[in-house]
């Protein structure tokens, strides 16, 4: 656990309180009312039909799998899964075609869970609703922002993409805790099968609120809310410059104000986008269009068990396997589970093969090709840790026979046999190391009286005679034994 | 009305002359285009004929005839669709400016099944702008005129397919109900206007004005024909959330049966505010009913006279949300501005008429924060109250019986105070916000000579009773109480 995270101001020193909004765009095939494709990428304006480009008469039709997906993100967050509600959201926005927006307002389908990070810390999950993506609008001319554009060209092709928002409660203590969320959600939403987890693309969208109080303080600050944090740098760079800002603005004697910030990548800094009394009357009502979505405990039952195993059980899974005392185990633990291998570590532990040294392998080496890694016969895995546990490679030999496997040329065997790693036995061995200590007699008597500087030298002989095909370890080993 | 109508015995009837080849869809169809051309410079009920796409359609049916399949129960029967209905390819207005030069892309579900059923489709019929009003009168292409008395509004907002059948112009028409607006010009228009239950009618395609409240339904100047047009648009649309599943019973066999045996309420609250000769057609149906063996009965609902200032604040709410989208960016009107904002404000500064204009600021006033409670949520709950009422209403009745509007049709002009335009809709609004069917009979001629109708409700999915008694109506009904009528002036008679 390290340190709380605090702000040292002139007059004391300061917390950060941070709750964040995030958008995750479901992996449907299909939006959320009608049954164009949802797809990133496409030429503008080719996904659409009269539903979603909002045409007069239209009326939209609920998508049944964007619902078992809401249902299965709430289930892994814990949430109690409710009937629920469609509101239209009001405001004029060229994007928007219906210029409103079809989400749920006061009775949302999931709500009252919470993420456990890695570190076990537990940020509570508020609520997990459904609603309908905006058009994307393109500035053009000017900065490419909205003042100073000539003219602006709109895309429908993401209006109606279906979207979660998860709003976390206020309990994320620091920009660092802020990032290791959004990870962690993330591995989430991709477990769920619900998103493809890029933020670049967009199908991860995060807003932060965020207040500062004074230490000990238990009332909130007034927060703002910061948008267009398009990475997980940048959500930590902003919510840290924006912390500091109000530090200093309360140092000042000054208040902070109810708004909504841009954070600008470029300049590092947030700047007020509208404020409280500018913000828009949304005008909520039911969806009228829309009857209430009521799922039955069946349904909810068959999207919980159809749900995979979510990250956090796997890192406990691994965890148990390996202990995490180590600061370099939980980074490998990480890793595995970030790429997917922790199957692999596990099914060669249950092979037999020692658990510390396939996480290591997997975490490390696997690492380099996650990809054939996680096509690779755990039996396969499991042997090369064999023949490295029991010497019959060394370290080096095994990544390099290891290196071969992923490039997909044989079984382990196979490969340290084309590499002149394996075929000397013990017999064999035995038989060169006697040979070697009757050529260099003086050499001998000097190691036999306690001279370990001369068994570098003595395993040299052994390696040369063998090409390199002699396991160190077990030559050392062999020479211990004929001196005792 | 010329001599050679060809659909004098009604649609069903010419759609079975047009099966057996004893008539062709396409001398049908271009008997309506000419009778619409004659009358429709002084009606005006259409905002568009589609004559070409009409012929095409009609020598398909014949041509279907003549090599003997059967192009469905509609075969050759012209229809007039309400002007908010999408059809593809040919503009669809709303009687806006707004929607100035859209074409949709796509048929709503009602007319690709009435094009499967084989009707032809004759044009697109004239209503109060984004059907807000109750005369025809809010149009952007200028007022529809009744036929019975062309200084007179047909009512509205279906006042187009009102007229238009009234006239004789054509045997079939849909219109729209929010609140009224196929019932209450039906009765002003002296034709059968049938709004179904909430949900029967799929209402993809349907410009929305209040999405919980619109429900599409038919004009026709025989209730068997209306019946039987219902039978073609009903049936569940997996394009429309909120369509009823499940099988629609056959409705139009209903028509003939005696509503002997039926019980029929008779809503004593609404006569009171009723013209008298609208008040007295009720009580003369009613004794018609009696005759025909149904057990009649006085009951008081007043909660029902909650229904319009209730209908008032959720209709407005429901379209200023709708009618957001007419915003320049993509279809329609555009007024062009150095910015977004101000572009959106002068396209729909000029693109809207003055009632939705009241009406969109009404809806987002009520829907606004720190207002919501007192005005939305409010006449939620009113509508639940109403719904309660007619649900006790209901224990004890099969059908109730209603005046459909206070009058009769009014001068052009007559109503420049929107709450007393409102007033119109006082008996027609509680059954849309319970979500329930009601059809208006042509009855009676009431003041001045000029048609009056009374108004069966029913449960949600009553349309069997409802129909009966409908059909008991139509048989004891001033025969001279219904269109055709040849368009006229004041007392010029018929």
């Amino acid at each position: 656990m390290s340190a709380p995270y605090r702000i040292a101001g002139a007059t004391g020193e300061w917390e950060i309180v941070v709750g964040l909004e995030v958008h995750c765009e479901l992996s449907t095939a299909t939006k959320l009312f009608c049954s164009c494709a949802n797809r990133f990428g496409a030429e503008p304006n080719t996904n659409v039909c009269p539903v979603c480009l909002g045409l007069p008469g239209s009326l939209p039709v609920l998508n049944r799998h964007a619902v078992e997906l809401a249902m299965a993100i709430g289930t892994a967050l814990g949430c109690e899964i409710r009937p629920s509600v469609f509101h239209r959201k009001n405001y004029f926005y060229p994007d928007m075609p219906k210029d409103y927006q079809v989400t749920q307002y006061d009775e949302p389908i999931n709500v009252a869970g919470a993420l456990e990070l890695a570190d076990h810390a537990r940020v509570g999950i508020v609520r997990a609703h459904l609603e309908e993506d905006t058009g994307k609008t393109t500035h053009v001319g000017g900065d490419g922002r909205i003042h100073g554009a000539d003219y602006a060209l709109v895309d429908y092709n993401r209006a109606g993409v279906p979207l979660v928002e998860i709003v976390s409660a206020p309990d994320i203590t620091s920009p660092e805790q802020a990032r290791a969320y959004v990870a962690e959600l993330r591995a989430v939403l991709v477990a769920t099968g619900a998103s493809d987890g890029r933020m670049e693309e967009g199908s991860l969208r995060v807003d932060a609120n965020v207040s500062v109080r004074r230490v000990g303080d238990p009332s909130y600050g007034t927060r703002c809310e910061v948008k267009n944090l398009n990475s997980l740098r940048s959500l930590g760079r902003a919510i840290e410059h924006e912390a500091h800002r109000q530090v200093a603005v309360l140092e000042d004697g000054g208040l902070v104000a109810q708004e909504t910030r841009h954070w600008n990548e470029t300049t590092g800094r947030t700047t007020s986008m509208r404020s409280k009394e500018e913000a828009f009357d949304y005008r909520y009502f039911p969806e009228p269009d829309l009857v209430r979505l009521a799922p039955g405990r069946e349904w909810i039952a068959a999207v919980a068990a159809g749900l995979k195993m979510l990250p956090a059980a796997r890192r406990a899974r691994l965890a148990a396997l390996v202990g995490e005392d180590a600061p370099a185990a939980l980074e490998q633990i990480a890793t595995a589970l970030d790429l997917g291998l922790d199957d692999l570590v596990v099914a060669a532990a249950g092979l037999g093969a020692p658990a510390r040294l396939a996480l290591a392998r997997a975490a490390n080496e696997a690492a380099q090709d996650p990809a054939s890694a996680r096509a690779l016969a755990p039996e396969a895995f499991a042997e090369v840790l064999h023949l490295e546990s029991s010497g019959a490679l060394s370290a080096t030999q095994a990544k390099a026979v290891l290196a071969e496997m992923l490039a997909g040329k044989g079984s382990p065997r196979a490969i340290a046999q084309r590499l002149g790693f394996e075929g000397l036995s013990a017999e064999e061995l035995d038989t060169v190391v006697a040979g070697v200590i009757g050529e260099h007699p003086a050499e001998w008597e000097r190691y036999a009286a306690g001279d370990d500087k001369v068994a570098q030298f003595l395993l040299g002989q052994v390696m040369r005679r063998t090409k390199g095909r002699a396991n160190g370890k077990l030559v050392a080993e062999a020479l211990q034994r004929r001196r005792a | 009305m010329s001599a050679a109508a060809p659909f004098a015995g009604g649609a069903v009837a010419l759609a079975a002359a047009i099966r057996r080849g004893e008539e062709s869809a396409r001398r049908v169809a271009e008997v309506v285009l000419e009778e619409i051309a004659g009358a429709d410079d002084l009606l005006h009920c259409f905002n568009a004929v589609t004559s070409e796409e009409a012929l095409r359609a009609a020598d398909a049916v014949d041509v279907a005839v003549a090599a003997g399949r059967d192009p469905g129960p509609l075969c050759g029967v012209p229809v007039a669709l309400k002007d908010n209905l999408c059809t593809r390819g040919v503009p669809t207005t709303c009687s806006s400016r707004i929607l100035e030069g859209w074409r949709p892309p796509y048929d709503a579900t009602v007319v690709s099944r009435l094009r499967k059923a084989g009707a032809v489709i004759v044009g697109k019929t004239n209503l109060d702008e984004f059907a807000m009003g109750s005369s025809t009168e809010n149009s952007a292409n200028g007022p529809t005129r009744n036929p019975w008395d062309t200084s007179r509004v047909p009512g509205g907002s279906s006042g187009g397919s009102a007229a238009a059948v009234a006239a004789g112009l054509v045997p079939l028409a849909l219109g729209s109900d929010t609140g009224g607006s196929i019932r209450q010009p039906a009765s002003l228009c002296g034709v059968v206007g049938l709004k179904p239950t909430y949900g029967l009618v799929s209402r993809y395609g349907l410009v929305a004005f209040a999405s919980s409240l619109d429900q599409i339904g038919p004009f026709a100047l025989r209730v068997e024909d209306a019946a039987a047009l219902l039978e073609v648009i009903a049936g569940h649309d997996p394009a429309d959330s909120t369509s009823l599943a499940g099988e629609v019973p056959p409705l139009a066999p209903e028509v003939g049966r005696s509503p002997a045996g039926l019980r029929v309420g008779v809503v004593a609250d609404f006569l009171v505010d009723a013209s008298p000769a609208c008040a007295d057609a009720v009580r003369r149906g009613a004794d018609a009913l009696v005759a025909a063996g149904a057990a009649v009965e006085d009951v008081a609902i007043p909660e029902l006279l909650h229904g319009l200032s209730a209908y008032y604040l959720i209709a407005p709410a429901e379209a200023s949300s709708n009618l957001a989208r007419y915003d320049g960016v993509r279809y329609g009107l555009r007024v062009d501005a150095d910015d977004v904002a101000t572009m959106n404000a002068r396209t729909r500064s000029k693109g809207f008429g003055a009632e939705v204009k009241r009406r969109i600021m009404l809806g987002t006033y009520v829907l606004s924060a720190g207002y919501y409670d007192a005005y939305y949520a409010q006449a939620q709950r009113v509508r639940t109250l109403i719904m309660d009422a007619f649900r006790r209403a209901y224990e004890r009745f099969d059908v109730l019986l209603a005046p459909t509007s206070p009058s009769v049709a009014f001068p052009i002009g007559a109503k420049s105070d929107p709450l007393e335009m409102y007033l119109s809709d006082l008996f027609t609004i509680p059954s849309n916000l319970a979500g329930h069917p009601a059809v208006s009979v042509p009855f009676a001629l009431g003041e001045e000579n000029l048609p009056v109708g009374v108004q069966v409700l029913a449960p949600a999915l009553g349309e069997p009773a409802m129909l009966r008694v409908a059909g008991a109506l139509e048989r004891a009904a001033a025969p001279d109480a219904r269109g055709p009528v040849r368009p006229h002036g004041a007392g010029a008679g018929r």
